[in-house]
């Protein structure tokens, strides 16, 4: 098994959409995890999803990645798009889904399809 | 505690033209923090957080901030 940050970069580089979530799709653990994945999923965005909970080094690993300090947090294509206010807003503002379209292409919404992947040391 | 992290803001965006900072639930640890700065103004949502996020380090390292909301403009 790699290691943890490097199945974390792996994630953040070749997933279309990826959500650091406390929970999973089926089952969030917290409001902002939630808001975010709404967003996403009103977007149409194909969502993969890892839980940050099973491991705390997971949150550690990805916070020294982005240096961002929260969860949840969104990347398209390898890009921090945000965490749950900033993804909320640029659903609401038709930005989200303009990102979305540059980065993935104009069928992104077709692929909606949800999927967990799950990182463990 | 709303206290706490006001003072923390204004000490890091003494220009804003609107800083408040509310808790959510009355627990004090879900906070929603609204704030509006020239120096905002030209930077991505991204870059605008990441300013809130340094300035509340400290609570958000010691673990007196359980959930942030952060709502952030520009003035232009």
């Amino acid at each position: 098994m790699t290691e943890l940050s490097d199945q974390i970069r792996q994630i953040i580089e070749n997933e279309d959409v990826a959500l650091f979530m406390k929970g999973t799709p089926q089952f969030v653990m917290c409001g902002n995890s939630h808001r975010a994945l709404e967003a996403l999923r009103r977007a149409g965005a194909p969502v993969t999803a890892v839980d940050v909970l099973p491991d705390p080094r997971i949150r550690e690993e990805l916070s020294a990645l982005s240096g961002w300090p929260t969860i949840p947090q969104v990347f398209v294509r390898g890009e921090l798009v945000g965490g749950a206010d900033i993804v909320e807003e640029l659903e609401q503002s038709g930005e989200l889904d303009r990102t979305l379209r540059e980065k993935i292409g104009e069928e992104y919404r077709g692929g909606g399809a949800e999927r967990v992947v799950v990182v463990a040391a | 505690m709303t206290e706490r992290l006001e003072s923390l803001l204004r000490a890091a965006f003494p220009e804003a033209a609107e800083l408040s900072v509310a808790d959510r639930t009355g627990g004090g640890d879900h906070f929603q923090v609204t704030l509006s700065s020239p120096r905002f103004d030209g930077l991505s949502l991204v870059e605008q957080h990441r300013l809130v996020y340094d300035a509340l380090a400290a609570p958000l390292a010691d673990g007196t901030i359980h959930e942030l909301r952060i709502k952030t403009k520009g003035t232009m």
